[in-house]
């Protein structure tokens, strides 16, 4: 899929909060094996932190980078699975903290890990079909991971978004998109509960593997490009594993994969996992440079991009935070400091 | 619980957007109704850039109740780089790791939330500047 007029990334920005636990204190409150966690550690958000002021720190940092004046924003299109508000819009509040309001279009999106890569495809088709000068997509999220719950190693806090505009102001160009989505119940949430399900026979190839696969492969078949034509690629990123596993099936060599690989040093961030390793990416890519790029939300489905990056570049990245600054901004915490944060304690 | 008082002062909040006096050009946080060098009632909002440094903190023990969760946090007097002082809570930093003279930056946070079903009140805080590191 391709818009009949050419667009691109003219802006991104990202953002991790501060605090770390380490995935081996996890282990040690529940009892479980040390040596057998899937990541170091993962992030936590403050306890004055939420998707809200999360997604306002990317707005901002995107909005510096695009250097564009907010008002010329036609959309703030904000996707989580954790939203402050079960009835009220995250979006619009973001919109009105970076002065973009009151003539913008406001919604949340919902799709697990896939929401953040599905509102950069609908700034694509918003820009792409004329509506709009410049759209702003965000995936953000303060996961949830039940105590003692295999999540809980990985579920973390971050994300990154994209402002969408013409080609020829962009810094990365695109070159097409496709989504790939069927019903597959590998993991859900109902109403009023504070924790996911997983469903562990769903878990895996019936569902991270088959979208990611077939959807990857979907794109470069459409666009007539293979592998070895990309010098990065970034999948969502649920662990340290199976990204890696799934750019071996697709023939995409480790090098391309690991330097938009997030997941090892600050967990995994859902609806901001696979934009934040593209912003990773972003942040060491040259002009010329190709990227692919293919998200994964459980439900489920997938969404792939191609990319391929400009002169311009260059000077947009080193406006605003880079993806390591954020990383390399750490202080640990303690199981009780993050129970506390995440209001796993009830009172 | 008071959503119109919220809600009527959100976007300063959110933006840190305070007021200049037409008059004399004096510029002030929180907005100003009438010039406190010229007494001019005339105003247009001013949007800070939102950097500054620390004047002066102190650690916050006692806070009111809606403010608990986030103890111990710090309280500063933050001079903004266009000159006004505000007052204004330190996130992502206790007090014991600030210094008078740290530059820091404003942040939108959540500042209080009226118990579970209640509204959430984002606003202003300061932090230190987060470096600009790049691969």
């Amino acid at each position: 899929m391709k818009p009949s007029k050419a667009v691109g990334i003219v802006g991104y920005g990202a953002y991790i909060p501060k605090y770390r636990i380490q995935t081996t204190e996890i282990a040690r409150v529940w009892g479980n094996d040390p040596n057998l966690v899937p990541i170091r550690e993962k992030s936590v958000p403050g306890s004055d932190e939420d998707s809200v002021t999360i997604a306002i720190e990317i707005a901002r940092n995107a909005l510096m980078r695009a250097s564009i004046d907010p008002r010329d924003l036609r959309a703030v299109w904000v996707g989580s699975e954790s939203k402050p508000y079960a009835v009220k819009p995250t979006s619009t509040i973001v919109a009105e903290a970076i002065a973009a309001t009151p003539f913008v279009n406001a919604a949340d999106w919902e799709f697990a890990c896939k929401a953040g890569s599905e509102t950069v495809q609908a700034c694509i088709a918003y820009v792409g079909s004329g509506m709009a000068k410049y759209a702003l997509g965000i995936g953000v999220d303060t996961a949830q991971g039940a105590p003692s719950d295999a999540l809980e190693y990985t579920a973390a806090a971050g994300g990154a978004g994209y402002i969408i505009g013409s080609a020829k102001e962009s810094l990365a160009v695109l070159e097409g998109s496709i989504s790939y989505v069927t019903d597959t119940p590998d993991f859900w949430r109902r109403q009023h509960e504070h924790y996911p399900k997983h469903g562990n026979r769903f878990t895996g190839e019936p569902s991270y593997f088959r979208h990611v696969i077939s959807s990857s492969k979907a794109l470069m078949e459409e666009l007539g490009t293979k592998p070895d034509d990309y010098t990065y690629a970034i999948f969502h990123q649920p662990n340290r594993k199976f990204p890696l596993e799934v750019s071996k099936i697709l023939g995409f060599g480790k090098e391309k994969v690991l330097d938009g690989l997030v997941s090892p040093y600050i967990g995994n961030t859902y609806a901001g996992s696979a934009l934040l390793g593209l912003a990773a990416v972003l942040d060491k890519a040259k002009e010329g440079d190709k990227i692919f790029c293919t998200s994964y939300g459980s439900g489920a489905g997938s969404d792939s991009f191609s990319f391929e990056v400009t002169d311009k570049l260059a000077e947009r990245k080193v406006k605003a935070p880079s993806v390591k600054s954020y990383i390399e901004r750490r202080e640990e915490i303690d199981y009780a400091r993050y129970a506390r944060y995440r209001k796993k304690i009830r009172m | 619980m008071d959503v119109p008082r919220h809600w009527r002062e959100q976007i300063k909040r959110y933006r840190l957007v305070g007021s200049k006096c037409k008059k004399c050009g004096k510029l002030s946080y929180p907005h100003r109704l009438v010039c406190p060098k010229c007494r001019s009632r005339e105003y247009e909002e001013h949007q800070f850039i939102g950097r500054g440094k620390i004047i002066s903190f102190t650690n916050i023990n006692s806070p009111p109740k809606e403010h608990r969760y986030n103890l111990p946090y710090a309280v500063a007097l933050v001079e903004l780089m266009e000159g006004p002082v505000i007052t204004a809570q330190i996130t992502d930093a206790r007090a014991e790791e600030l210094e008078i003279g740290m530059e820091v930056e404003m942040v939108t946070r959540k500042i209080m939330e009226y118990n579970e079903d209640g509204i959430i009140c984002y606003g202003y805080k300061f932090r230190p500047i987060v470096e600009y590191a790049h691969p």
